[in-house]
C-alpha cells in the first residue's frame, strides 16, 4: 500500500517557496538600498563641487 | 538611474511562466510513486536545485580564472553572484533532501558520502562569502575570492561522483545505484520529462537571477567608488 506522505511533500515545498521569496525580497532591498546609496552620494558630492 | 534592460524582463517572464509550468507538471502531470508516496515529488525541485547549485559554483571557479587572467574586477562581481545563488539553491538542495530521506530511510539526515560532502560544499562556500568581508582592498579581496572559488571547486565533482565512487544509501538518478541504496526507484515517461522540465526551468531561474544580482553587484561597486571619491 503506497504511504501516505503529503505532510513532507507540502513541508519540502513549504521551505522551498520560503528561502526562494526570502532571496528575491533580499535581492530587491539590497538593489533599493544600494540604489538610495548611489542617488545621496551624487548629492553629496555635487554640494562638495559647488562649495 | 539605470533601468531593467528589457532581454533582462522577457527572461524574468520567461522564467516565471516556466516556473508555473514546472509546478503544474510536478503536481498534476507526475504520477504519484507506488512505495513512497506523495514526497517522491519533491525529487523533481531536489535535483533541479542541485543541479543549480553545482552550475553556480562552476560559473565561479570559470570567473575566478578569468579574473586572474585579466585582472578586470568585472569578473569578481561575477564570481561573488554565483557563489551567493549556488549556496540558496544548494541549502534548498540539502534541506528537501532531508525531508524525502525522513520517509525514505526512516531518518532526516545519516553521514553517508553525497550528505557528508555537499555539506562541506556548503560551508566551504559560506565560509568564502564571510572571508570576502574581512578583506578591504577591493583588489586583493578579489584575488583571494579567484583563488577560492578555483580551489573550492574541486570540492563539487567529488560531491557529484560521491554516489559512484562510494557505497552509499543515497539513489543515482541517471545509471546504476549501489545494491545498497534505499529509496531507488524506476521513473516512468511523465517522471522523467517533469524531472528534465524542471531541470531546464531552473537552469533558465539561475540565468536570471545571476544578471540581476551582477547588476547588484555592479551597484555596489559603484557605491564603493563614489564612497572612496569622497573620502579623497
Amino acid at each position: 500500500m503506497t504511504p501516505d506522505t503529503t505532510n513532507y511533500l507540502i513541508l519540502g515545498y513549504v521551505i522551498f517557496s520560503t528561502v526562494m521569496i526570502a532571496y528575491l525580497l533580499s535581492l530587491s532591498v539590497r538593489n533599493r538600498n544600494l540604489k538610495q546609496d548611489i542617488e545621496l552620494l551624487q548629492e553629496l558630492e555635487q554640494d562638495a563641487q559647488k562649495e | 538611474m539605470e533601468t531593467t534592460p528589457r532581454a533582462l524582463k522577457v527572461l524574468d517572464t520567461i522564467s516565471a511562466i516556466m516556473f508555473v509550468m514546472a509546478i503544474g507538471m510536478v503536481f498534476f502531470y507526475a504520477p504519484t510513486e507506488r512505495v513512497m508516496g506523495q514526497v517522491q515529488r519533491v525529487f523533481y525541485f531536489h535535483v533541479a536545485t542541485a543541479w543549480v547549485g553545482m552550475l553556480g559554483f562552476m560559473a565561479a571557479g570559470v570567473a575566478g580564472i578569468t579574473y586572474l587572467r585579466s585582472s578586470n574586477r568585472k569578473w569578481d562581481i561575477v564570481s561573488l553572484a554565483a557563489v551567493e545563488i549556488s549556496l540558496v539553491f544548494f541549502f534548498v538542495a540539502i534541506v528537501m533532501g532531508s525531508i524525502w530521506a525522513r520517509p525514505a530511510w526512516g531518518t532526516w539526515w545519516t553521514w553517508e558520502p553525497r550528505l557528508t560532502t555537499a555539506t562541506v560544499v556548503e560551508l566551504l562556500y559560506a565560509a568564502y562569502l564571510m572571508l570576502r568581508q574581512g578583506i578591504e582592498d577591493p583588489d586583493r579581496r578579489a584575488r583571494f575570492g579567484a583563488v577560492y572559488t578555483i580551489l573550492g571547486f574541486i570540492s563539487v565533482p567529488v560531491t557529484f561522483l560521491a554516489i559512484r565512487l562510494f557505497r552509499t544509501i543515497h539513489p543515482v538518478v541517471f545509471g546504476a545505484s549501489d545494491p545498497g541504496a534505499e529509496g531507488d526507484f524506476s521513473m516512468t515517461p511523465p517522471m522523467l520529462q517533469t524531472l528534465i522540465f524542471s531541470v531546464i526551468t531552473f537552469s533558465v531561474i539561475f540565468i536570471s537571477l545571476f544578471w540581476h544580482r551582477i547588476r547588484l553587484g555592479n551597484l555596489a561597486e559603484k557605491v564603493e567608488q563614489l564612497r572612496l571619491k569622497m573620502a579623497q
